[in-house]
Protein backbone atom coordinates (compact mmCIF):
# COMPACT_ATOMS: atom_id res chain seq x y z
CA UNK A 1 0.00 0.00 0.00
CA UNK A 2 1.43 3.57 -1.14
CA UNK A 3 1.19 5.53 1.98
CA UNK A 4 1.18 9.05 -0.45
CA UNK A 5 -1.57 7.56 -2.43
CA UNK A 6 -3.45 7.00 0.97
CA UNK A 7 -2.85 10.51 1.98
CA UNK A 8 -3.93 11.59 -0.75
CA UNK A 9 -7.15 9.42 -0.64
CA UNK A 10 -7.82 10.59 2.61
CA UNK A 11 -7.28 14.41 1.44
CA UNK A 12 -9.41 14.27 -1.48
CA UNK A 13 -12.40 12.84 0.48
CA UNK A 14 -11.93 15.04 3.11
CA UNK A 15 -12.37 17.91 1.06
CA UNK A 16 -15.37 16.24 -0.88
CA UNK A 17 -16.93 16.02 2.67
CA UNK A 18 -16.45 19.61 2.97
CA UNK A 19 -18.07 20.58 -0.57
CA UNK A 20 -21.05 18.60 0.15
CA UNK A 21 -21.08 20.31 3.85
CA UNK A 22 -20.62 23.58 2.32
CA UNK A 23 -23.61 22.84 -0.29
CA UNK A 24 -25.80 21.61 2.13
CA UNK A 25 -25.18 24.89 4.15
CA UNK A 26 -26.00 27.30 0.80
CA UNK A 27 -28.97 24.81 0.30
CA UNK A 28 -30.31 25.06 3.61
CA UNK A 29 -29.92 29.16 3.87
CA UNK A 30 -31.46 30.11 0.69
CA UNK A 31 -34.65 27.19 1.79
CA UNK A 32 -35.03 29.81 5.04
CA UNK A 33 -36.31 32.23 2.46
CA UNK A 34 -38.78 30.09 0.43
CA UNK A 35 -42.45 28.88 1.43
CA UNK A 36 -43.75 26.66 3.00
CA UNK A 37 -42.71 27.37 6.44
CA UNK A 38 -43.61 25.03 8.95
CA UNK A 39 -43.84 26.90 11.86
CA UNK A 40 -45.24 23.88 14.41
CA UNK A 41 -41.67 22.22 13.71
CA UNK A 42 -40.10 25.36 14.18
CA UNK A 43 -41.57 26.22 17.76
CA UNK A 44 -40.82 22.49 18.73
CA UNK A 45 -37.48 22.88 18.26
CA UNK A 46 -37.49 25.92 19.51
CA UNK A 47 -38.69 24.45 22.65
CA UNK A 48 -36.35 21.12 22.43
CA UNK A 49 -32.94 23.24 21.68
CA UNK A 50 -33.41 26.23 23.70
CA UNK A 51 -35.75 25.53 26.53
CA UNK A 52 -34.81 21.91 27.40
CA UNK A 53 -30.63 22.43 26.77
CA UNK A 54 -31.08 25.39 30.24
CA UNK A 55 -30.28 22.91 32.25
CA UNK A 56 -26.86 21.92 30.94
CA UNK A 57 -25.99 24.64 29.69
CA UNK A 58 -26.31 26.50 33.50
CA UNK A 59 -24.86 23.95 34.97
CA UNK A 60 -21.59 24.02 32.84
CA UNK A 61 -21.33 27.64 32.93
CA UNK A 62 -21.74 27.69 36.86
CA UNK A 63 -19.04 25.36 37.25
CA UNK A 64 -16.50 26.20 35.01
CA UNK A 65 -17.07 29.59 36.26
CA UNK A 66 -16.07 29.05 39.86
CA UNK A 67 -13.02 26.80 38.46
CA UNK A 68 -12.04 30.40 36.46
CA UNK A 69 -12.08 32.03 39.35
CA UNK A 70 -9.88 29.36 41.53
CA UNK A 71 -7.35 29.63 38.48
CA UNK A 72 -7.19 33.33 38.24
CA UNK A 73 -7.11 34.14 42.32
CA UNK A 74 -4.71 30.69 42.24
CA UNK A 75 -2.40 31.96 39.40
CA UNK A 76 -2.54 35.69 39.91
CA UNK A 77 -1.15 35.77 43.21
CA UNK A 78 2.48 34.36 41.93
CA UNK A 79 2.67 37.83 40.73
CA UNK A 80 0.22 39.67 43.28
CA UNK A 81 -2.29 39.96 41.06
CA UNK A 82 -5.25 38.36 43.08
CA UNK A 83 -7.58 41.44 42.31
CA UNK A 84 -7.99 40.77 38.42
CA UNK A 85 -10.62 38.21 39.23
CA UNK A 86 -13.51 40.13 38.24
CA UNK A 87 -12.21 40.87 34.95
CA UNK A 88 -10.61 38.08 33.91
CA UNK A 89 -13.67 35.82 34.76
CA UNK A 90 -15.85 38.74 32.82
CA UNK A 91 -13.68 38.09 29.40
CA UNK A 92 -13.11 34.83 29.90
CA UNK A 93 -16.51 33.72 30.20
CA UNK A 94 -17.95 36.15 27.76
CA UNK A 95 -15.53 36.00 25.08
CA UNK A 96 -14.85 32.52 25.20
CA UNK A 97 -15.57 29.79 27.52
CA UNK A 98 -19.43 31.07 27.25
CA UNK A 99 -19.68 30.78 23.57
CA UNK A 100 -17.60 27.56 23.05
CA UNK A 101 -18.76 25.51 26.15
CA UNK A 102 -22.31 26.55 24.77
CA UNK A 103 -21.58 25.63 21.41
CA UNK A 104 -20.17 22.16 22.77
CA UNK A 105 -22.90 21.21 24.97
CA UNK A 106 -24.93 22.12 22.24
CA UNK A 107 -23.04 19.88 19.72
CA UNK A 108 -23.37 16.73 22.59
CA UNK A 109 -26.77 17.13 23.00
CA UNK A 110 -28.39 18.94 20.36
CA UNK A 111 -26.36 17.69 17.44
CA UNK A 112 -26.50 14.24 18.20
CA UNK A 113 -29.94 14.24 19.31
CA UNK A 114 -30.56 15.46 15.45
CA UNK A 115 -28.55 13.62 13.38
CA UNK A 116 -30.02 9.80 15.33
CA UNK A 117 -33.17 11.07 14.91
CA UNK A 118 -33.23 11.99 11.26
CA UNK A 119 -30.63 8.83 10.38
CA UNK A 120 -33.24 6.46 12.27
CA UNK A 121 -36.09 8.30 9.78
CA UNK A 122 -33.76 7.97 7.15
CA UNK A 123 -33.69 4.07 7.52
CA UNK A 124 -36.89 3.42 8.20
CA UNK A 125 -38.06 4.98 4.99
CA UNK A 126 -39.74 8.35 7.12
CA UNK A 127 -37.64 10.41 4.59
CA UNK A 128 -38.85 8.88 1.59
CA UNK A 129 -42.42 8.80 2.94
CA UNK A 130 -42.36 12.48 3.34
CA UNK A 131 -41.37 13.18 -0.19
CA UNK A 132 -44.37 10.65 -1.58
CA UNK A 133 -46.83 13.01 0.79
CA UNK A 134 -45.49 16.21 -0.80
CA UNK A 135 -43.52 17.44 1.73
CA UNK A 136 -39.64 18.70 0.85
CA UNK A 137 -37.46 17.09 4.03
CA UNK A 138 -35.10 19.92 3.87
CA UNK A 139 -37.82 22.05 4.36
CA UNK A 140 -39.84 20.11 7.20
CA UNK A 141 -36.47 18.93 8.91
CA UNK A 142 -33.49 20.86 8.37
CA UNK A 143 -34.87 24.46 7.99
CA UNK A 144 -36.76 24.41 11.26
CA UNK A 145 -33.91 23.18 13.51
CA UNK A 146 -31.17 25.19 11.91
CA UNK A 147 -33.67 28.22 12.52
CA UNK A 148 -34.57 27.70 15.80
CA UNK A 149 -30.82 26.99 16.59
CA UNK A 150 -29.68 30.35 14.91
CA UNK A 151 -31.80 32.21 17.21
CA UNK A 152 -31.84 30.34 20.52
CA UNK A 153 -28.16 29.55 20.71
CA UNK A 154 -27.01 33.21 21.07
CA UNK A 155 -29.91 33.48 24.12
CA UNK A 156 -28.24 30.13 25.79
CA UNK A 157 -24.70 31.53 25.30
CA UNK A 158 -25.74 34.99 26.92
CA UNK A 159 -27.53 32.91 29.62
CA UNK A 160 -24.43 30.79 29.99
CA UNK A 161 -22.47 34.14 30.36
CA UNK A 162 -24.35 35.53 33.06
CA UNK A 163 -24.51 32.14 35.07
CA UNK A 164 -20.76 31.63 34.58
CA UNK A 165 -20.04 35.08 35.85
CA UNK A 166 -22.53 34.27 38.85
CA UNK A 167 -19.91 30.88 39.58
CA UNK A 168 -16.94 33.26 39.73
CA UNK A 169 -18.72 35.62 41.66
CA UNK A 170 -20.16 33.12 44.20
CA UNK A 171 -16.63 31.45 44.71
CA UNK A 172 -14.77 34.91 45.26
CA UNK A 173 -17.15 36.04 47.16
CA UNK A 174 -17.56 33.36 49.22
CA UNK A 175 -14.68 31.65 49.43
CA UNK A 176 -11.54 34.34 47.97
CA UNK A 177 -12.54 36.61 50.41
CA UNK A 178 -13.43 39.50 47.45
CA UNK A 179 -16.30 41.89 48.66
CA UNK A 180 -19.87 41.72 46.47
CA UNK A 181 -19.92 45.54 45.28
CA UNK A 182 -16.92 45.89 43.94
CA UNK A 183 -16.46 42.00 42.35
CA UNK A 184 -20.00 43.20 40.21
CA UNK A 185 -18.67 46.91 40.01
CA UNK A 186 -15.21 45.43 38.39
CA UNK A 187 -17.42 43.01 36.15
CA UNK A 188 -19.81 45.19 34.62
CA UNK A 189 -16.80 48.55 34.10
CA UNK A 190 -14.44 45.97 32.34
CA UNK A 191 -16.74 44.09 30.39
CA UNK A 192 -17.41 46.42 26.68
CA UNK A 193 -20.40 46.17 24.28
CA UNK A 194 -17.98 44.63 21.55
CA UNK A 195 -17.51 41.69 23.59
CA UNK A 196 -21.06 40.76 24.56
CA UNK A 197 -21.61 41.20 20.67
CA UNK A 198 -19.14 38.70 19.60
CA UNK A 199 -20.49 36.43 22.19
CA UNK A 200 -23.76 36.66 20.89
CA UNK A 201 -22.86 36.20 17.54
CA UNK A 202 -20.67 32.75 17.81
CA UNK A 203 -23.58 31.81 19.64
CA UNK A 204 -25.66 32.17 16.37
CA UNK A 205 -22.82 30.72 14.15
CA UNK A 206 -22.26 27.84 16.53
CA UNK A 207 -26.05 27.35 16.90
CA UNK A 208 -25.74 27.35 12.48
CA UNK A 209 -23.09 24.72 12.78
CA UNK A 210 -24.56 22.22 15.16
CA UNK A 211 -27.84 21.70 13.88
CA UNK A 212 -26.24 21.77 10.29
CA UNK A 213 -24.01 19.23 11.18
CA UNK A 214 -26.68 17.22 12.85
CA UNK A 215 -28.90 17.28 9.56
CA UNK A 216 -26.29 16.39 7.15
CA UNK A 217 -24.94 13.37 8.87
CA UNK A 218 -28.45 12.52 9.49
CA UNK A 219 -29.79 12.77 6.29
CA UNK A 220 -26.25 11.10 4.65
CA UNK A 221 -26.56 7.94 7.25
CA UNK A 222 -25.38 4.72 6.22
CA UNK A 223 -28.08 1.90 6.49
CA UNK A 224 -28.51 -0.29 9.92
CA UNK A 225 -27.81 0.65 13.29
CA UNK A 226 -24.53 0.52 12.34
CA UNK A 227 -25.50 3.66 10.16
CA UNK A 228 -27.19 5.57 12.23
CA UNK A 229 -24.43 5.25 14.97
CA UNK A 230 -21.64 6.68 12.53
CA UNK A 231 -24.07 9.40 11.52
CA UNK A 232 -24.22 10.91 15.01
CA UNK A 233 -20.63 9.88 16.26
CA UNK A 234 -19.82 12.08 12.81
CA UNK A 235 -22.29 14.84 13.53
CA UNK A 236 -21.07 15.49 16.80
CA UNK A 237 -17.53 15.02 15.57
CA UNK A 238 -17.76 17.35 12.82
CA UNK A 239 -20.19 19.96 14.78
CA UNK A 240 -17.20 20.08 17.56
CA UNK A 241 -14.40 20.77 15.13
CA UNK A 242 -16.30 23.20 13.32
CA UNK A 243 -17.71 25.13 16.12
CA UNK A 244 -13.69 25.12 17.20
CA UNK A 245 -12.24 26.07 14.26
CA UNK A 246 -14.92 28.97 13.54
CA UNK A 247 -14.12 30.17 16.59
CA UNK A 248 -10.48 30.85 16.32
CA UNK A 249 -11.56 32.58 13.04
CA UNK A 250 -14.67 35.14 14.71
CA UNK A 251 -12.03 35.36 17.43
CA UNK A 252 -9.68 36.83 15.05
CA UNK A 253 -11.89 38.80 13.22
CA UNK A 254 -13.53 40.52 16.26
CA UNK A 255 -9.97 41.08 18.42
CA UNK A 256 -7.54 41.64 15.68
CA UNK A 257 -8.64 43.28 12.69
CA UNK B 1 -51.99 4.34 -16.56
CA UNK B 2 -47.82 3.73 -15.66
CA UNK B 3 -45.68 2.76 -18.48
CA UNK B 4 -42.37 1.98 -17.96
CA UNK B 5 -39.69 1.89 -20.56
CA UNK B 6 -36.26 0.18 -20.54
CA UNK B 7 -35.47 1.18 -17.08
CA UNK B 8 -31.89 0.88 -15.95
CA UNK B 9 -30.34 1.37 -12.86
CA UNK B 10 -27.21 0.51 -11.63
CA UNK B 11 -25.42 0.85 -7.99
CA UNK B 12 -21.65 0.57 -8.64
CA UNK B 13 -21.08 -2.50 -10.15
CA UNK B 14 -24.19 -3.66 -9.17
CA UNK B 15 -26.46 -3.63 -12.82
CA UNK B 16 -30.26 -3.84 -10.40
CA UNK B 17 -32.88 -3.09 -13.49
CA UNK B 18 -31.39 -3.63 -17.03
CA UNK B 19 -34.00 -2.46 -19.17
CA UNK B 20 -37.27 -3.22 -17.01
CA UNK B 21 -40.83 -2.46 -19.41
CA UNK B 22 -43.97 -2.81 -17.52
CA UNK B 23 -47.66 -1.25 -18.20
CA UNK B 24 -50.37 -0.68 -15.77
CA UNK B 25 -53.93 0.17 -17.01
CA UNK B 26 -56.03 2.38 -15.30
CA UNK B 27 -58.03 0.90 -12.38
CA UNK B 28 -56.02 -2.64 -12.16
CA UNK B 29 -54.07 -3.86 -9.72
CA UNK B 30 -50.27 -5.36 -10.69
CA UNK B 31 -48.44 -7.47 -8.44
CA UNK B 32 -44.59 -7.38 -9.19
CA UNK B 33 -42.83 -10.76 -7.34
CA UNK B 34 -39.24 -11.97 -7.29
CA UNK B 35 -36.50 -12.68 -5.34
CA UNK B 36 -35.01 -10.29 -2.19
CA UNK B 37 -32.98 -7.66 -3.78
CA UNK B 38 -33.96 -7.99 -7.52
CA UNK B 39 -34.73 -4.42 -7.76
CA UNK B 40 -38.80 -4.13 -7.19
CA UNK B 41 -38.75 -1.71 -4.91
CA UNK B 42 -36.32 0.39 -6.94
CA UNK B 43 -38.53 0.10 -10.11
CA UNK B 44 -41.33 1.58 -7.51
CA UNK B 45 -39.37 3.91 -5.69
CA UNK B 46 -38.11 5.33 -9.81
CA UNK B 47 -41.60 6.14 -10.67
CA UNK B 48 -42.31 8.45 -7.24
CA UNK B 49 -38.96 10.40 -8.45
CA UNK B 50 -37.28 8.86 -4.93
CA UNK B 51 -34.43 7.12 -6.94
CA UNK B 52 -33.21 8.63 -10.74
CA UNK B 53 -33.42 5.64 -13.42
CA UNK B 54 -29.94 5.73 -15.14
CA UNK B 55 -31.95 5.42 -18.39
CA UNK B 56 -35.03 4.90 -19.57
CA UNK B 57 -38.54 6.89 -19.75
CA UNK B 58 -41.86 6.37 -16.88
CA UNK B 59 -45.04 7.67 -18.52
CA UNK B 60 -47.77 8.54 -16.10
CA UNK B 61 -51.56 9.38 -18.40
CA UNK B 62 -49.15 9.02 -20.87
CA UNK B 63 -47.21 12.41 -19.56
CA UNK B 64 -43.46 11.72 -19.16
CA UNK B 65 -43.11 12.11 -15.37
CA UNK B 66 -39.37 13.39 -15.51
CA UNK B 67 -41.07 16.40 -17.25
CA UNK B 68 -42.98 17.07 -14.25
CA UNK B 69 -42.87 20.46 -13.25
CA UNK B 70 -45.87 20.55 -10.31
CA UNK B 71 -43.77 17.84 -7.98
CA UNK B 72 -46.64 18.48 -5.52
CA UNK B 73 -49.54 18.27 -7.66
CA UNK B 74 -47.87 14.91 -9.26
CA UNK B 75 -47.26 13.08 -5.49
CA UNK B 76 -50.53 14.36 -5.03
CA UNK B 77 -51.96 11.37 -7.01
CA UNK B 78 -49.76 8.68 -4.95
CA UNK B 79 -50.19 6.84 -2.01
CA UNK B 80 -47.86 4.59 -0.82
CA UNK B 81 -47.85 2.02 2.20
CA UNK B 82 -44.30 1.56 3.36
CA UNK B 83 -42.99 -1.89 4.42
CA UNK B 84 -42.41 -0.67 7.56
CA UNK B 85 -45.19 1.78 7.49
CA UNK B 86 -42.72 4.53 7.83
CA UNK B 87 -44.78 6.23 10.50
CA UNK B 88 -43.46 9.68 11.97
CA UNK B 89 -42.89 8.59 15.16
CA UNK B 90 -42.84 12.42 16.50
CA UNK B 91 -46.71 12.63 15.59
CA UNK B 92 -50.07 10.96 16.83
CA UNK B 93 -51.43 8.54 14.88
CA UNK B 94 -53.88 11.02 13.49
CA UNK B 95 -51.29 13.31 12.42
CA UNK B 96 -49.52 10.28 9.88
CA UNK B 97 -53.19 9.81 8.41
CA UNK B 98 -53.86 13.22 8.25
CA UNK B 99 -49.99 14.48 7.11
CA UNK B 100 -51.35 15.44 3.66
CA UNK B 101 -54.16 16.96 4.69
CA UNK B 102 -52.82 19.65 6.88
CA UNK B 103 -49.93 20.68 4.93
CA UNK B 104 -49.54 21.96 1.20
CA UNK B 105 -51.96 22.25 -1.61
CA UNK B 106 -54.78 19.91 0.02
CA UNK B 107 -54.41 21.41 3.46
CA UNK B 108 -57.89 21.47 5.74
CA UNK B 109 -58.63 23.07 8.47
CA UNK B 110 -57.55 20.55 11.56
CA UNK B 111 -60.64 19.58 12.79
CA UNK B 112 -61.80 18.51 9.51
CA UNK B 113 -58.27 16.81 8.88
CA UNK B 114 -58.69 14.77 11.82
CA UNK B 115 -62.26 13.53 11.43
CA UNK B 116 -61.33 12.52 7.82
CA UNK B 117 -57.96 10.32 9.64
CA UNK B 118 -61.25 8.82 12.02
CA UNK B 119 -62.67 8.19 9.24
CA UNK B 120 -60.07 6.62 7.47
CA UNK B 121 -58.73 4.42 10.48
CA UNK B 122 -62.34 3.31 10.94
CA UNK B 123 -62.18 2.07 7.43
CA UNK B 124 -58.64 -0.18 7.68
CA UNK B 125 -60.35 -1.54 10.94
CA UNK B 126 -58.82 0.51 14.19
CA UNK B 127 -60.98 2.64 16.40
CA UNK B 128 -60.96 6.10 17.09
CA UNK B 129 -59.06 5.85 20.44
CA UNK B 130 -56.28 4.89 18.05
CA UNK B 131 -56.25 8.13 16.80
CA UNK B 132 -54.56 9.68 19.64
CA UNK B 133 -51.64 7.29 20.49
CA UNK B 134 -48.16 6.90 19.10
CA UNK B 135 -46.99 4.99 16.54
CA UNK B 136 -44.67 3.51 18.82
CA UNK B 137 -47.51 1.90 21.09
CA UNK B 138 -48.72 0.31 18.84
CA UNK B 139 -48.37 -3.54 17.10
CA UNK B 140 -47.05 -4.04 13.76
CA UNK B 141 -50.26 -5.26 12.49
CA UNK B 142 -51.72 -1.77 13.69
CA UNK B 143 -48.95 0.23 12.26
CA UNK B 144 -49.79 -1.32 9.29
CA UNK B 145 -53.26 -0.40 8.95
CA UNK B 146 -51.93 3.15 9.94
CA UNK B 147 -49.73 3.12 6.87
CA UNK B 148 -52.94 2.13 4.83
CA UNK B 149 -55.12 4.48 6.50
CA UNK B 150 -52.00 7.13 5.56
CA UNK B 151 -51.91 6.10 2.27
CA UNK B 152 -55.56 6.38 1.33
CA UNK B 153 -56.65 9.52 3.09
CA UNK B 154 -56.04 11.66 0.19
CA UNK B 155 -57.91 9.85 -1.94
CA UNK B 156 -55.09 9.48 -4.38
CA UNK B 157 -55.34 7.54 -8.08
CA UNK B 158 -52.52 5.25 -7.63
CA UNK B 159 -51.68 3.79 -4.67
CA UNK B 160 -48.04 1.64 -3.97
CA UNK B 161 -47.83 -1.13 -1.45
CA UNK B 162 -44.04 -2.10 -0.83
CA UNK B 163 -44.17 -5.56 1.02
CA UNK B 164 -47.63 -4.98 2.83
CA UNK B 165 -47.63 -8.30 4.56
CA UNK B 166 -44.09 -8.51 5.51
CA UNK B 167 -43.92 -9.24 9.11
CA UNK B 168 -46.89 -9.74 9.89
CA UNK B 169 -48.62 -13.75 11.04
CA UNK B 170 -50.47 -15.46 8.79
CA UNK B 171 -53.65 -14.27 10.07
CA UNK B 172 -52.79 -10.39 9.97
CA UNK B 173 -51.37 -10.89 6.44
CA UNK B 174 -55.05 -12.13 4.75
CA UNK B 175 -56.83 -9.16 6.68
CA UNK B 176 -54.62 -6.80 5.08
CA UNK B 177 -54.53 -8.29 2.06
CA UNK B 178 -58.36 -8.32 1.81
CA UNK B 179 -58.23 -4.71 2.87
CA UNK B 180 -55.80 -3.84 0.37
CA UNK B 181 -58.68 -5.32 -2.27
CA UNK B 182 -61.36 -3.58 -0.76
CA UNK B 183 -59.72 -0.38 -0.65
CA UNK B 184 -58.29 -0.70 -4.77
CA UNK B 185 -61.68 -1.83 -5.56
CA UNK B 186 -63.82 0.63 -3.99
CA UNK B 187 -61.61 3.67 -4.52
CA UNK B 188 -61.28 2.45 -8.51
CA UNK B 189 -57.79 3.17 -7.88
CA UNK B 190 -54.81 1.89 -9.99
CA UNK B 191 -52.23 -0.16 -7.83
CA UNK B 192 -48.88 -1.21 -7.80
CA UNK B 193 -47.87 -4.00 -4.88
CA UNK B 194 -44.34 -5.67 -4.66
CA UNK B 195 -44.33 -8.56 -2.64
CA UNK B 196 -42.84 -12.19 -2.28
CA UNK B 197 -45.86 -13.77 -0.57
CA UNK B 198 -47.82 -16.02 -2.75
CA UNK B 199 -50.46 -15.47 -0.79
CA UNK B 200 -51.20 -12.39 -1.26
CA UNK B 201 -50.55 -12.12 -4.62
CA UNK B 202 -53.61 -14.27 -5.54
CA UNK B 203 -55.93 -12.17 -2.90
CA UNK B 204 -54.44 -8.91 -4.38
CA UNK B 205 -53.48 -9.03 -8.08
CA UNK B 206 -55.44 -8.90 -11.50
CA UNK B 207 -52.06 -9.19 -13.24
CA UNK B 208 -48.73 -10.02 -11.93
CA UNK B 209 -45.24 -9.76 -13.37
CA UNK B 210 -42.21 -11.48 -12.77
CA UNK B 211 -39.11 -9.48 -12.54
CA UNK B 212 -35.77 -11.57 -12.11
CA UNK B 213 -31.94 -9.98 -13.53
CA UNK B 214 -33.12 -6.70 -13.71
CA UNK B 215 -36.22 -7.17 -16.52
CA UNK B 216 -39.33 -8.41 -16.68
CA UNK B 217 -39.73 -12.42 -16.84
CA UNK B 218 -43.16 -12.94 -17.39
CA UNK B 219 -46.09 -10.57 -17.03
CA UNK B 220 -49.76 -11.55 -17.47
CA UNK B 221 -53.40 -11.89 -15.69
CA UNK B 222 -52.84 -13.60 -12.51
CA UNK B 223 -55.39 -16.39 -13.52
CA UNK B 224 -52.39 -17.57 -15.98
CA UNK B 225 -50.03 -17.59 -14.07
CA UNK B 226 -50.08 -21.77 -12.68
CA UNK B 227 -50.24 -22.23 -16.43
CA UNK B 228 -47.44 -19.78 -17.32
CA UNK B 229 -44.77 -22.04 -18.72
CA UNK B 230 -42.18 -19.42 -17.67
CA UNK B 231 -39.62 -21.48 -15.88
CA UNK B 232 -38.45 -18.29 -13.62
CA UNK B 233 -42.44 -17.74 -13.05
CA UNK B 234 -43.12 -21.52 -12.38
CA UNK B 235 -40.13 -22.01 -10.04
CA UNK B 236 -40.75 -18.89 -8.20
CA UNK B 237 -44.89 -19.72 -7.31
CA UNK B 238 -43.62 -23.43 -6.24
CA UNK B 239 -40.66 -21.94 -4.20
CA UNK B 240 -37.92 -24.76 -5.55
CA UNK B 241 -34.66 -24.75 -4.88
CA UNK B 242 -33.89 -26.16 -8.81
CA UNK B 243 -34.53 -23.82 -11.75
CA UNK B 244 -33.07 -21.02 -14.01
CA UNK B 245 -33.00 -18.86 -10.12
CA UNK B 246 -30.22 -19.68 -8.44
CA UNK B 247 -30.43 -20.15 -4.82
CA UNK B 248 -27.65 -19.87 -2.18
CA UNK B 249 -27.59 -22.71 0.22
Amino acid sequence: MNPLAVLGRTVLSALAAIGRIALYGVETISHLFRPPFYSREFLSQLLNIGWLSLPVVGLTAVFTGGALALQIYAGGSRFNAEAVVPQIVAVGMVRELGPVLVGLMIAARVTSSIAAEIATMKVTEQIDALVTLSTHPMKYLTVPRVLAAVLVVPLLVGIGDIIGIFGGYAVSTGTLGFNAATYINNTVDFLEPLDVISSLTKGAVFGFCAALMGCYHGMNSGRGAMGVGRATKGAVEGAAILILAVNFVLTGVFFTL
Amino acid sequence: MIRMEGIQKSFGSNHVLRGLDLNIAKGTSMVIIGGSGTGKSIALKCVLGLVVQDSGRIFVDGKDAADTTDRDAFLARFGMLFQGAALFDSLPVWQNVAFRLLRGSLKRPREEAREVAIEKLRRVGLKPDVADRFPAELSGGMQKRVGLARAIAAEPEIIFFDEPTTGLDPIMSGVINELIREIVVEMGATAMTITHDMTSVRAIADNIAMLHEGIIQWTGPVAEMDQSGNPYLEQFINGRAEGPIESVR
